[in-house]
């Protein structure tokens, strides 16, 4: 079995992961916060910790200003939902998921919102003076798709603030986060959104948002917070304003083994190793006759995250894709939720098979990988 | 429970932990306790300091504590904020 489908979750998981989650489903169990014994404590303290530790990780001190969620997409619709209102206006790109592109339309219908998307290269790269034009007095937020999970393409933010000034600076950062160094301050955005589940290890069911101090959103969910129990109205002071109801304890046990994993091994170590892979990849997809890659050359070339979007001339990707599958490799087929991506790169509607390994796969793999291609390009 | 002890009230438990953390690191007399029925209707935890007050807000600044009370043994007597 040849896994190669780590930009939609990473698979398989440190054994940091699992140890982290069984430790607290076998052994602790509680609900955080909810309770005064030791073991609702304790859940509470694995919480704490990964809260503290992502931050951490993440550039930033306000640990309160880190809010888990379920997954990246959560991430976004609580930015978006929580932030604007009627009459507002955001620019994006022509390269964000449907997790951007979704609950923007819904906004822009439900609420009378309007956006500008940025036409990015064929590359899928973003020019910063493009987005100038674009902005205007009423723009609210500004939404970039911090590396693409169509073709890898990260975008370089350096002198973003000469461009849109104080405007809200909203990162998908998704795709980059464990894959690449993310630094809040460093990329001068606002809210942070992503998963657990991709390059920072944790099992599905996980995703966090940061949001900068001075920065208010409007709740998705109220509910119970295990604070201010004597009253109905809902809390204002963080993280509990943005969290309710029971959370993903286990799950955030294991994000918490993804990171000590991450420590352990280096994010720098993982960078190298990631790229090393995307270099192999690259290197075989490009030896075999009628595969077309997208992206990965010219400008901007080192900017790229290990995913990697190709079609073999002719052929269907699910076809592709079906024969892959046969011999046991699994990669994935098709749009990846980012129709407005493959119109940027020119391969909507068929799209394309996209191949992300991770961490954990062998250059041997990648080779069975290129030679399985090799073989069915021949048919 | 020793005597004149202080009972420290927070809005939420991340706010208790980021206190604890930094009273471990201090090395500080301390435990986690339910929040006293009759300080708070909250069901959360407090933090029981038993070495006295000294020194609460040089320890914690920046930590938005709801409450705190000094406790002789028998009777909890709200401290000046």
């Amino acid at each position: 079995m040849i896994y190669l489908d780590n930009a939609a979750t990473s698979f398989p998981k440190p054994a940091e992961t699992l140890d982290y989650l069984t430790n607290f489903v076998t052994n602790v169990g509680g609900n955080p916060g909810r309770s005064g014994h030791t073991l609702s404590l304790e859940a509470a303290r694995i919480i704490f910790d990964a809260r503290e530790r992502l931050t951490a990780f993440i550039g930033m001190r306000e640990s309160e200003r880190l809010i888990f969620t379920q997954n990246g997409t959560e991430s976004l619709n609580m930015a978006l939902l929580g932030l604007l209102k009627e009459n507002d206006h955001v620019v994006t790109t022509t390269m964000e998921h449907n997790s951007v592109m979704r609950p923007l339309e819904f906004l822009r219908s439900s609420r009378g919102i309007s956006y500008t998307a940025v036409a990015c290269s064929k590359e899928g790269f973003l020019d910063l003076d493009d987005l100038r034009p674009a902005m205007k007095g009423n723009t609210r937020a500004v939404i970039i798709n911090h590396g693409s999970n169509v073709t890898g393409a990260v975008q370089s933010l350096e002198g973003i603030r000469e461009v849109v000034g104080d405007t809200l600076v909203i990162l998908d950062a998704c795709q980059t986060m464990g894959s690449l160094p993310v630094d809040v301050e460093e990329l001068k955005a606002d809210i942070l959104c992503f998963s657990g589940h991709k390059s920072l290890f944790s099992v599905q069911g996980v995703g966090a948002l940061y949001v900068r101090p001075g920065i208010s959103l409007t709740p998705l969910k109220f509910g119970g917070t295990g604070s201010k129990s004597e009253s109905v109205e809902h809390p204002l002071f963080l993280p509990d304003r943005y969290e309710c109801g029971t959370p993903n304890t286990p799950g955030i046990a294991s994000l918490l083994g993804g990171l000590t994993f991450i420590a352990r091994e280096g994010l720098s170590v993982i960078v190298e190793r990631k790229q090393a892979l995307r270099r192999r990849l690259l290197e075989g997809l490009r030896s075999v006759d009628g595969v077309i890659v997208y992206g990965h050359e010219g400008k901007g070339a080192r900017a790229y995250l290990p995913i990697v979007a190709f079609n073999i001339e002719g052929r269907l990707p699910s076809e592709v894709g079906y024969e892959l599958n046969k011999r046991s490799i699994f990669v994935r087929v098709g749009l990846h939720c980012s129709p407005v991506a493959h119109q940027t790169i020119g391969t909507f509607p068929k799209g394309t098979l996209r191949v992300s390994p991770g961490y954990f796969t062998g250059e041997d793999d990648l080779k069975t990988f290129v030679e399985a291609v090799r073989e069915i390009a021949k048919k | 429970m020793p005597k004149n002890s202080v009972f420290l009230l927070f809005y939420t438990i991340h706010d208790v932990l980021r206190a604890e953390k930094i009273l471990k690191e201090r090395g500080a007399a301390y435990e986690l306790v339910p929040v006293p029925r009759n300080l708070s209707s909250d069901c959360g935890m407090a933090i029981r300091l038993d070495d006295g007050p000294k020194d609460i807000g040089q320890h914690l600044s920046g930590i938005e504590i709801a409450g705190s009370f000094s406790f002789d043994g028998a009777n909890y007597k709200r401290l000046d904020p």
